[in-house]
């Protein structure tokens, strides 16, 4: 397959300092993402899923091992690369929407372009692109503590999606949303990742969230216990 | 440095109460030091003005074992000096004792050309009354010897051979002046008289001069240039500028105590957000620079708010003054009654960069931890 790569990790291990001893998050862990991908990790609390998205986001290095996104070592990289690794390329969707509360919709979304220097009229038409996207145009000027839970995590997809990213991580999306605006979420995403080919990792225990996925990686206790591809997965209504 | 400055304001401006509370005791710390350095200011620019009209003149030159702080100097310090400049004007200075109403009150005697222009001493009123020996007296000596303008009474001196001797004089005017040294203790009278009652013809103590470069000084003189004369008022001004610095600077304190306090208090609350900056791309250098302009900011806006609100009571203080009390007038140094505060240009930036300085150091210090933090335990909140 001639799919470019994006993402390799090979033997990645991650241990937390436990009192005296030492707890392992992740135990060597080898996996590799391709662009377009709409992949899973799904597995039980605890057992490293955020932990990989981390890691695979530049939020975190691997204790051992080497982790290589869109071709640059993690582990290598000054604070400054890899804020703007975050910035240009990498997306983040938080169980939590983190949205910034004094801002307005629109200043959320246009957050990350103003830290590029994006010039204001270019700016403001990819905002509002990223916006139609997700169908919130109308509340461009409302503040975060104003929308529903569904419209914040829309926005924080709006807010990850409006630099066009290669990876878009989400540490559990769905958890906070009711199944319609669960469903809702998911199908914009498998829209984006159709339209722009964006690559989508998420981490998930939610049913909802896998039937959408087109490969499952199975995490427990640190360790890939299945890396399954769902082959012509149906759209599901 | 610019996106730094519209997110300090953004999140200011949504904190509320709380900035506004930050920003109050800052614009107040901001109006209590202008106040005070300005009112002694205004002290100091007066009672320079007023010493050099009543007392100092453009300078003066003393005989050289004068020394107004040790009176048993004016026994001695005084001598002729022929090559003075024609314009500048002598004055003697002798010891004498008045007795008003069988009281009695040692003062300075001090002889005075009665023609002379350079001082404001209203010397031109020795001729009001045709009497022997006419005198004026400030308005604290009045007081003090219950003297008014017409009245009569004893004064007895000794002459060059220390021999005593007595007579009436006339007080022709009451002054008012702000200059206690030339008021207090002080009997003015002509110096021709002086010069006949005492047998010291020609003699002076020291000279007042009309221009500011030093004369050329016999070595019996000894020029004192005005500043020189001045030096003790700024003196004073200064120490009192230091007295107050403390309680200022106390008030400064606890204001950047709220701002620390407010800061600290930020980046522990505001953990997921600082994790969101981090995860939106930002440097952890760059969010503690964020959080450092916000602190900054609160002073800013201090002075902004500051400034609005106090100028017009800046302004009126500054054209209606701030009247003292006479009880707290014998400091020893001119005050007037009313004291106008004076705003200068360098001490409004002074005050302006004290402030903002402070504070952005004190926004600074607590939110250095920012560039530690671990951004995955941020977003989680887990920090402690
Ligand atoms: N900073 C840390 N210090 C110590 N242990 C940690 C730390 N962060 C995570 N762990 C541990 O690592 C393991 C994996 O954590 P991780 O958050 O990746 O799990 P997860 O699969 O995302 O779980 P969940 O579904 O509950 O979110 C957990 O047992 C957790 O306790
Ligand atoms: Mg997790």
């Amino acid at each position: 397959m001639a799919i470019e790569e994006i993402i390799r990790l090979s033997e990645v291990t991650k241990r937390y300092p436990m009192g005296e001893t030492e707890f392992t998050a992740l135990k060597n862990i080898n996996l590799a993402f391709h662009k377009g991908e709409f992949a899973g990790l799904v597995g039980p609390s605890g057992s490293g899923k955020t932990t990989l998205l981390n890691i695979m986001g530049s939020l975190d290095v691997p204790t051992t091992g080497e982790a290589v996104v869109l071709g640059q070592h993690i582990s290598k990289l000054s604070h400054k690369a890899s804020a703007e690794l975050r910035n240009r390329h990498l997306g983040f969707i938080f169980q939590v929407f983190n949205l910034l509360p004094v801002y307005t919709v629109y200043e959320n979304v246009e957050f990350a372009l103003l830290l590029q220097n994006m010039p204001a009229q270019e700016r403001k038409k990819t905002v509002y692109e990223a916006l139609d996207w997700v169908g919130l145009t109308a509340l461009a000027h409302k503040k975060p503590d104003k929308l529903s839970g569904g419209e914040g995590q829309r926005v924080a997809i709006a807010r990850a999606m409006v630099k066009r990213p290669a990876i878009l991580l989400a540490d559990e999306p769905t958890a906070n949303l009711d199944a319609a605006n669960a469903h809702l979420i998911l199908q914009t995403m498998k829209r984006l990742n159709d339209e722009l080919k964006t690559t989508f990792i998420f981490s998930t225990h939610d049913e909802k969230v896998m039937g959408y996925l087109g490969r499952i990686i199975h995490l427990r206790d640190g360790c890939i216990e299945l890396d399954e591809t769902i082959k012509n997965k149906p759209l599901q209504r | 440095m610019k996106l730094a400055f519209q997110m300090a304001y953004k999140n200011l401006i949504g904190a509320g109460l709380r900035t506004w509370l930050n920003v109050g005791v800052l614009a107040f710390a901001f109006w209590v030091i202008l106040f005070y350095n300005g009112l002694l200011d205004g002290w100091n620019q007066q009672a320079r003005r007023a010493s050099i009209a009543w007392e100092y003149g453009a300078g003066q030159a003393w005989h050289k074992d004068y020394d107004p702080l040790d009176p048993f100097t004016i026994q001695d310090g005084h001598g002729i000096w022929k090559e003075a400049p024609s314009d500048a004007v002598p004055v003697l200075i002798r010891s004498a004792v008045l007795y008003p109403q069988g009281r009695m009150i040692p003062v300075s005697l001090a002889g005075i050309v009665q023609s002379q222009k350079i001082l404001a001493l209203p010397t031109a009123t020795f001729l009001k009354n045709q009497t022997e020996i006419p005198a004026i007296i400030g308005r604290r000596m009045a007081e003090n010897a219950k003297l008014r303008a017409g009245d009569q009474v004893l004064l007895r001196w000794r002459d060059q051979y220390g021999t005593f001797d007595a007579a009436n004089i006339t007080i022709t005017g009451v002054f008012k002046t702000d200059v206690p040294t030339v008021d207090q203790g002080k009997i003015w009278i002509p110096i021709e008289q002086l010069w006949k009652m005492t047998g010291l013809k020609d003699h002076a103590t020291y000279y007042v001069l009309q221009h500011a470069e030093s004369p050329k000084t016999a070595t019996e003189w000894k020029y004192m240039a005005q500043e020189k004369l001045l030096a003790d008022l700024d003196e004073i001004i200064k120490s009192k500028k230091a007295g107050s610095a403390i309680m200022y600077l106390l008030l400064l304190a606890i204001a950047l105590l709220a701002l620390f306090d407010t800061q600290v208090l930020s980046v522990f609350r505001r953990q997921r957000e600082i994790g969101t900056y981090i995860a939106l791309g930002m440097t952890r250098w760059q969010v503690v620079g964020l959080f450092t302009v916000e602190g900054s900011m609160y002073s800013l806006f201090a002075m902004v708010v500051g400034g609005v609100l106090g100028f017009p009571i800046f302004v009126f203080l500054a054209k209606q003054g701030i009247a003292f009390p006479a009880s707290s007038q014998d400091f020893g140094i001119a005050m007037a009654d009313r004291v106008f505060p004076v705003f200068g240009p360098s001490l409004i930036a002074f005050t302006i960069a004290l402030i903002v300085i402070s504070a952005t150091i004190v926004s600074f210090l607590p939110v250095r931890r920012i560039a530690r933090m671990n951004p995955v335990d941020a977003l989680k909140g887990k920090i402690t």
